[in-house]
Parts: structure tokens; sequence; C-alpha cells
């Protein structure tokens, strides 16, 4: 199914929640909004025409100028071999969101990366911890105004001038 | 070697000692020979024999920088792990943690005590023989429950319990394999046992009813978990628990575990021989002692070894089993099996008290016939092998 | 006497023990760490404890090149390092909307396959050296040993190849490696028949694998199981056939699915099995791309300060660890604005905590290798 009808179902069955359609891109994607994430994900993947069996992926992006968070979903479904995107926009200060473990167990441990790598809280999870990084690291990496501490548990993380010339 | 001592105090060169000290410390002096010129060799040589066995099986050359093709690896490997450090855990219980190696040495080395490796090579022909045996092999398990309680290790506690239970399961089929050939040949003595077979196949207890024949490899699989070795390594399983009852030894405590291990592999293949296949039984050709008694010990050795390279082989071929399913197969299928080994001889000998020479040419075709169905499986794979296969025995 | 009798017996209780299984222990593959609780040799739970391989490839991304960042993307997975190189390649491609050169994707075919043929390799004689058999395994890595020669002649590294690059593949490939990837084929088909004479069929290893955690195909879904695990499931699908990508549309294979032939659908029997097959299936590509290989250049012309418009697109690959995605945005400068790598051990990882309730601590560890999770690419 094209991205448009899609949109088209979601559209009758939230009104005004899901906010728009860009298909003029290289992959479609739909913008919804934050509280609806969940019904809308849910919908998607229990109605018989659509039926996206699996998040393929979750993963954030930071646009510092636009002063906001975008988490972007990529679904996609087995049976019917059609993918689709979803967004959701944020605030960058206390960014929080639905969690999406109740629809797809994946969610899990992609929402613990988000929330490891960028600080995007979802609520309702139950095991928000940090995943890749230690417990004790300060800050969120993957955002783009992220200083790097200078040094962790007493390690200098300093590096040799080579590296950090190549880094800027 | 009594009449040597008593000489030794008559010719006055102990005046003044109570005869017994002289007896005791001769018997330590012998002891300690036995142990480095005999049995120190032997599982060296067993360990570089298997490293080399093992390497081949996989297409790698395996040891061969020490000596003659890597023959001296074990001296040098003995020599290294003498100059590591020995560190004890902190959290250890020092003295069980320091004694647990040589409790399970003792438990193999005292076994050398009762195999015959010739008519007049044995060190003590005890009339209780196979008793002797499974009592002094059970030190083993003390010895490593101690090293696995001792090291305060999780990994070490579980390889611990893991080889305890199976050791203690699996002595039940080999200990009722061992009755059925002490019920076949009438007496508990390991040389007795030899004289009650003779040098040919079909003489030996192997072939003494079909039996005899399945209470064999009962007891060499048994025999196999005893040793901890594949695929019932599950107590030293590196896969699942790390290194088991030896992840804290290191330097010359843990030598001593392996080297248990390996020499253990040598008193597996000499009891099969021992109670199977014969012992030293050589044919009457020459009357000569020493020379009798030279063949005699290579034929016990050739042997012996032969059931050691099996076992290697094994370990070569073959994946590790799960813990249940280690003990359904003692539990169900090998203690049934061996009773009935038991109670078949039994009644075997109630019919025929003189053994049947008949059955026991009919049940060596059949193993005859086994060998050579075996041996052409065996060349079918050589055909399909696709690697270009090395035939030379050394690298 | 029976009131005390009754006192110690109630006062008699066990505890769980807690083990923390890795990151260093052998059969942990890298530096997986697991906190396990056990009651004897029963689990309780094992909780996967990820992160020890962590080296911010994403944060990379976006401070190199789009030319530059193709060898970090090597590091991503190193035991199967070409199709992170390929995956982001198309992504900048199909971003910058360049055609890629027709022998050039031939080569990257040829490269990516003999790949996975090594990262299977490593995944079956691992497996078999988790379950005790250890002559597998060093059997497999003598064929990937091989693999690695091959390698180093298309493109000078063993390992991490850096082979890929925008546009094509950095080095064409000559007509003398490819009669030495004719010979090793010859010389590699039959061994894997060797390899199921000696493991695949050996009756401890089937009683070892067979009902073993099976994943059920809805479980798979949730957990979005791919690759070869989901495959075992017994769903037809490959990315390959599925969203073809590449020239892979115009070559013939087949896809192995679970049987469940000696247990239940989708147990660690399925997982190896699949595996198995698909090293035959990829040699069967091997040589169908060998015989086409088209005449030209490897590689299109693409500008040395490569500046794709701004966009974003979300790539999917079959690695040899199943989908690979990479959803990489551009912001039309000369650095990507963010790389995201999705890769199949991640998902599998999260799927342990689930299915390794109620079995045995040696069953853990024959899940872990048969879901073939590799830790550099769950940490990136």
């Amino acid at each position: 199914m094209e991205a448009k009808e899609i949109y088209g179902r979601l559209e009758q069955r939230f009104p005004g929640k899901v906010a728009g359609l860009k298909d003029d891109v290289l992959d479609p994607f739909l913008m919804v909004e934050p509280q609806a994430i969940v019904e809308a994900c849910r919908f998607l993947r229990d109605e018989p025409e659509l039926k996206f069996e699996i998040l393929s992926d979750l993963t954030v992006v930071d646009f510092p100028k636009e002063e906001k968070l975008q988490v972007v979903y990529h679904l996609y479904s087995y049976t019917f071999r059609h993918p689709i995107v979803l967004k959701v926009d944020l605030p960058r200060e206390e960014p929080r969101i639905s969690t999406l473990e109740g629809v797809w167990k994946a969610a899990n441990w992609f929402e613990r990366e988000a929330f490891d790598l960028f600080g995007v809280v979802f609520e309702g999870h139950g095991d928000l911890r940090r995943i890749l990084l230690p417990e004790d690291w300060i800050g969120h990496p993957l955002r783009k105004d992220y200083v790097e501490q200078e040094e962790y548990d007493g390690i200098s993380t300093e590096r040799a001038p080579l590296v950090e010339k190549l880094l800027r | 070697m009594q009449q040597l001592v008593d000489q030794l105090i008559q010719e006055g060169y102990f005046e003044g000692v109570p005869k017994d000290f002289v007896y005791t410390g001769f018997m330590v002096l012998v002891a300690l020979l036995v142990l480095s010129f005999f049995v120190a060799p032997l599982a060296g040589i067993t360990s570089w024999l298997e490293r080399r066995v093992w390497a081949r099986i996989q297409s790698r050359v395996g040891p061969n920088r020490v000596g003659p093709q890597g023959i001296l690896q074990w001296l040098a490997d003995g020599i290294k792990n003498l100059l590591k450090e020995d560190i004890i855990p902190t959290a250890a219980d020092k003295r069980l943690f320091a004694l647990a190696p040589y409790v399970v040495f003792v438990g193999f080395f005292a076994t050398f005590v009762v195999i015959p490796f010739g008519s007049q090579l044995i060190v003590a022909d005890l009339n209780i023989g196979i008793l002797y045996l499974l009592a002094i092999t059970s030190l083993v398990v003390v010895g490593i429950l101690m090293a696995g309680w001792s090291s305060n290790n999780k990994w070490s506690l579980l390889g611990g319990m893991r080889s305890a239970a199976q050791i203690v399961s699996y002595e039940i089929p080999a200990g009722l394999a061992l009755l059925t050939i002490v019920f076949a040949a009438g007496t508990l003595s390991m040389q007795g046992i030899i004289k009650a077979q003779g040098w040919a196949p079909w003489d030996w207890l192997l072939f003494y009813n079909p039996f005899t024949f399945a209470a064999f490899f009962l007891y060499f699989t048994a025999a196999l978990a005893e040793g901890n070795r594949t695929p019932f390594d599950i107590p030293e399983a590196e896969s699942e628990l790390v290194a088991g009852y030896v992840t804290e030894y290191s330097g010359m405590r843990f030598l001593f575990f392996f080297f248990a291990e390996w020499g253990n592999l040598y008193v597996i293949g000499a009891i099969a021989t021992t109670l199977f296949l014969g012992g030293w039984q050589i044919p009457p050709i020459t009357d000569h002692p020493v020379l009798v008694g030279i063949l005699q010990f290579i034929v016990f050795f050739l042997k012996a070894y032969l059931w050691v390279f099996v076992a290697m082989w094994v370990r070569g071929t073959l994946p590790r089993v799960r813990v249940d399913q280690l003990m359904s197969l003692c539990w169900k299928y090998m203690v049934p099996l061996s009773f009935i080994c038991l109670l078949g001889t039994a009644a075997w000998m109630v019919i025929w008290p003189q053994g049947n020479r008949v059955a026991s040419f009919v049940m060596f075709l059949i193993g005859v016939a086994i060998l050579g169905l075996f041996f052409r499986r065996v060349r079918f794979q050589i055909r399909h092998a696709q690697p270009v296969l090395y035939w030379k025995p050394y690298i | 006497m029976d009131e005390t009798l009754h006192t110690e017996g109630e006062g008699f209780h066990t505890e769980d023990m807690t083990i923390s299984m890795g990151p260093q222990h052998p059969s942990t593959h890298g530096v997986l760490r697991f906190v396990v609780k056990t009651d004897g040799e029963v689990m309780r739970e094992a909780i996967p404890d990820v992160g020890y391989l962590h080296r911010s490839i994403e944060k990379i991304g976006e401070k190199v090149t789009w030319h530059g960042y193709v060898p970090y993307t090597d590091r991503a997975d190193y035991l199967a390092a070409m199709f992170a190189n390929q995956g982001f390649c198309m992504a900048a491609e199909k971003l910058a909307g360049i055609e890629v050169a027709r022998r050039g994707e031939f080569c990257r075919v040829i490269a990516c396959e003999l790949n996975r043929i090594a990262s299977h390799l490593i995944a079956v004689g691992t497996f078999g050296q988790d379950i005790g058999a250890i002559t597998p395994f060093i059997h497999a890595l003598r064929e990937r040993e091989t693999i690695n020669d091959l390698m180093e002649e298309i493109c000078g590294a063993r390992l991490t190849y850096n082979y890929i690059r925008i546009g094509g593949v950095g080095y064409d490939i000559t007509p003398g490696t490819c009669d030495r990837i004719t010979q090793f084929l010859d010389h590699f088909e039959p061994i894997v028949d060797e390899y199921n004479r000696l493991l695949s069929y050996n009756k401890i290893f089937i009683e070892r694998l067979a009902h073993v955690t099976p994943i059920t195909r809805e479980d798979a879904f949730q957990y979005n199981i791919v690759g070869p695990n989901l495959r075992a499931c017994g769903l037809k699908w490959d990315i390959r056939r599925d969203i073809p990508y590449s020239v892979y549309p115009e070559l013939e294979f087949n896809i192995p699915v679970g049987t469940g032939e000696k247990g239940t659908l989708g147990d660690c029997y399925d997982r190896y099995m699949v595996r198995m097959e698909e090293m035959q299936e990829s040699c069967k590509i091997l040589r169908q791309c060998l015989k086409t290989l088209p005449k030209g250049p490897a590689i299109a012309k693409v500008a040395r300060k490569f500046k794709p418009p701004a966009g974003e697109v979300y790539i999917r690959i079959e690695s040899a660890r199943g989908d690979m995605g990479f959803y990489v945005v551009s912001d039309g400068s000369e650095y990507p604005y963010r790389v995201r790598i999705r890769t199949g051990s991640f998902t599998a990882m999260s799927i342990i905590d689930k299915i390794s309730r109620g079995i045995m601590v040696a069953d853990l560890v024959a899940l872990i290798a048969s879901l073939d999770v590799d830790a550099p690419e769950i940490d990136r």
C-alpha cells in the first residue's frame, strides 16, 4: 500500500493527530503528534489491511537550530511488503513521549538506546536505563551540542593531538 | 624387593635403624622413583600424544619443537608451570584449596599399585585388586569437590557439583561392568584375571559371552565419564563453566589436575586391557625370562594405548552432552544394561561353568565383523574427504 | 525430636545463585555480559548487559566526510564488514542519485557473498565449539583462512575491507582472482557435506539443539528478529529477494528456511541448519556472478568532495546477521548529518531475556551461539 493510502486511513481514524504526509522524498514519512503515537502504531499493527508486524528501527535525529528532537519510527509489513516512516517532533528541553513497548517488544531496547544517546524519556517504559554507555555517564553523546567530559571516573578522555585534529 | 632390603640389612648397611623404618623408607623411595621415572613421563607423554593426535584430527601440526617431534613438550610445560606464580584467591579456603590437587593426584596415582605391566611387573598383586581400584578412584571426587568448593567461585562450585554427581553416578555402571568380569574370572586379583585369559583373542574375557562383550563398551563409556573426558567433560566445559573446578588454579597446582587427567587416561586403557583384552598375555614363543617380560610389557602397553588413542579420537570428534542427558544416559540406560550383563553372565556360568569355547569363537567373529564394518565406514569417509590427506605420522 | 526436625526443615531454604557470565567468558563471543540467576543448573533469568564494545560509530559519522566514513562502517561488524560498507554506500548513492557501475555491482555481490560464507563459517564453527566439539571450529577456520586470502587479493585487507566505495568498488576483480574463487568454490562445496557428516548429523549435537529455545513467529515479529534467525522460524523472507537491491534480482538462489526436521520449528538446530544451507546458496550466487561478470569500469565517477543533496534515506540490506539498516540524514554538506546503523544482533540480543527462562546453563550457551550475536554489531 502506498504511503498516501496509509496516511488517508490514519487521518480518517485519528483526525488532526497525523500532521502531514511528505511523499516527494526518497522514503515517504508521516508526522504524528506525540500523544497519538501509541494508538496510531497499534492501529497500524492491528488493521488487517495494513499489518505492520515489525518495528524495523527507532531512532532520533537532533535538530538544534529548529529546537527539536525528531523521533523516527521505521515500520514494515511482511505480509504486504510496504514500509512507512513515522516522525514525531519533540522539544529539545525535556523531550517526553509514550513508550511503544506495549506494541512491539523490540521497542524496549531501541528506546533504551534513544534514551541513552539522546536523552529522550519514554514514559511508561519498564526498564529505562542506559544501555550502551555506563550508568554514570554524563550527557547524551549523539546530541549535536554534546560536550565531552574531561574525565570519566578519573580517567582522562583527552586524545593524542593527531586524532584531536582529525576530529576537529 | 623385600628380599633386597633384607639382604641389605643383613649386610649391615642400616645398623641401629629399626627394621620398619628401613622398609618404610624404601617404600617411599621406590614410590618416588616410580613417580618421577614412570608415572610422570607416562602422563606427560600422554599429554603430548593427545595434543598431537588432536592436532592432526584438526588439520593442525601440534607441538613439535621441544625434543624430537616435540616429545619433550611435557617437560617444558612442567618446568614452565613450576616457575609460575601460584595464585590463591584471598577469599578461598586456603588449606582446602592447596590440598585439593594432591587429593586428586593421589587418587589417580594410587591406582598404579594394582596395574600389572607384566607377569612379574606389578607393585602389589592385591587379592582384592578391583575393589581397591574402585575405592581409591573415589578419592578423585573428594578432591574435585574440595577444589570446587574452596575456590569460592560460582563457576568452580558448579563444576565441582557436576563432577561429583557425574562420577558418583557413573561409578555404578562401571562397577557393575567390572563385576561381570569378576564373575567370569572368579577372582578380584588383577593378575588372577589376566591368568584366567589367554593370549589368543578368543580366550579374552571380552569374547567370553555376549554379556562381557557389552560390558566392555559399558565400562569404557562409564570410564570416559569418570575421567571427565569428552563427550562427558561437562565439569570442566570451558564454554559453559569457564574451566569448571580448575578456574581459580594456576601454576603447578593447575598442572596437577591435568597430570591426573592424562594419567587417568592411561589407567582407563590399562584397566580395560587387564580385564577384557587379555592383559600382558603373549603367545609362548620364548622362554627367556627377560625377553618374556619385555614382550609382555610391550603388548600390554600397546593394548592400553590403543584405548587411550580411541579416547583421544572420541574427544576430537564428539560434542558435549548436557547435564540432564548425561544423567538420563547413566540411570536410564547404562545402569539397567550393566545389570543385565551381570545377571546374564551369572546365568551363563550356571549353564556352562567352564565357559563355552564355541560361543567365544562366535563372539570373536562377531567382533571382527564389527571391526570390519567400522573400517569400511572409515574408508568411506576417507574417500569422501575433500582436503588432501596427509598420511605421514610426523611433521 | 520431631520438633527439632521440623524447625530444621523450615530453616532450610535455598537461594537462587546470581552469576556474572562475561564479559570475560569463553562462550560470550567477544564482550557480552549476562547477569544470570540460576537455581542450580536451571536458569531463572539471564539479563543481557551490552555496551562493552561501544565505539560511537554513529557519532563518528557526523564528524568525517562521506567517503571517509566507509572505513568506519567496517568496524560496525568486523566479521561481516562488507555488508556495512555496502549499506552505507547504497544510502549515499541513493541520496545523491548515483548510478553504480554495473561491474562494480557484481564485484560487490562477489565480495559480499564471500564475506557471508566467512561469517557463517565462524557462526557454525563457534557453535560447534560452544557445544563442545572443537574440531569443526578449526576446520571452519581453515576454510575461512582461504576466504581471507581471497579477500586480501581482492581488496588488500583480510578483516576490515574498506572495499566498497560510493559509486562502485575500490579495486576491480582480476581474472586471476576469479579463477582462484572458482577453485575455492570447487573445494568448498563438498566440504559443507563433510561438516554435515562431522557435526550436523551427530546424534549428540542434535540432542543438544533440538527443541531448545524455539522462537515462534509472533515472538520474532515482536522482537524484530531478522535474517537467518527469522528464516529459521519458517518465514521465507530474504531482503535480497523481497526488497531487491544491487544485482540480486538477476541471480537465482533459494532461501533456506527452518523446517523443524529434528525438533520444534525455530529451535537452535533450525537456526544452525539455515546457516549451513545459506553457505551453499552463497556458493551458487558466486558461481553465477563469476560467470556473468560484465566488462566495464568498476566504479562510477563520483566527486571527490561528495555532497549529496539534503534528504534522508533508510536502506535495508541482508547482512550475514540479517537485516542491516542504514538511516542516513544529509543536510547537503560534506559531512553526513546523522548516520544510524540498525543491526540484527541488537534485536536478537534483546529476545534472550525472554526465551532463556527455565532452560539450563548449557542451553543458554547454545542459544547465544545459535542467534549468532556479535558484540561489535550490538554495541557499534
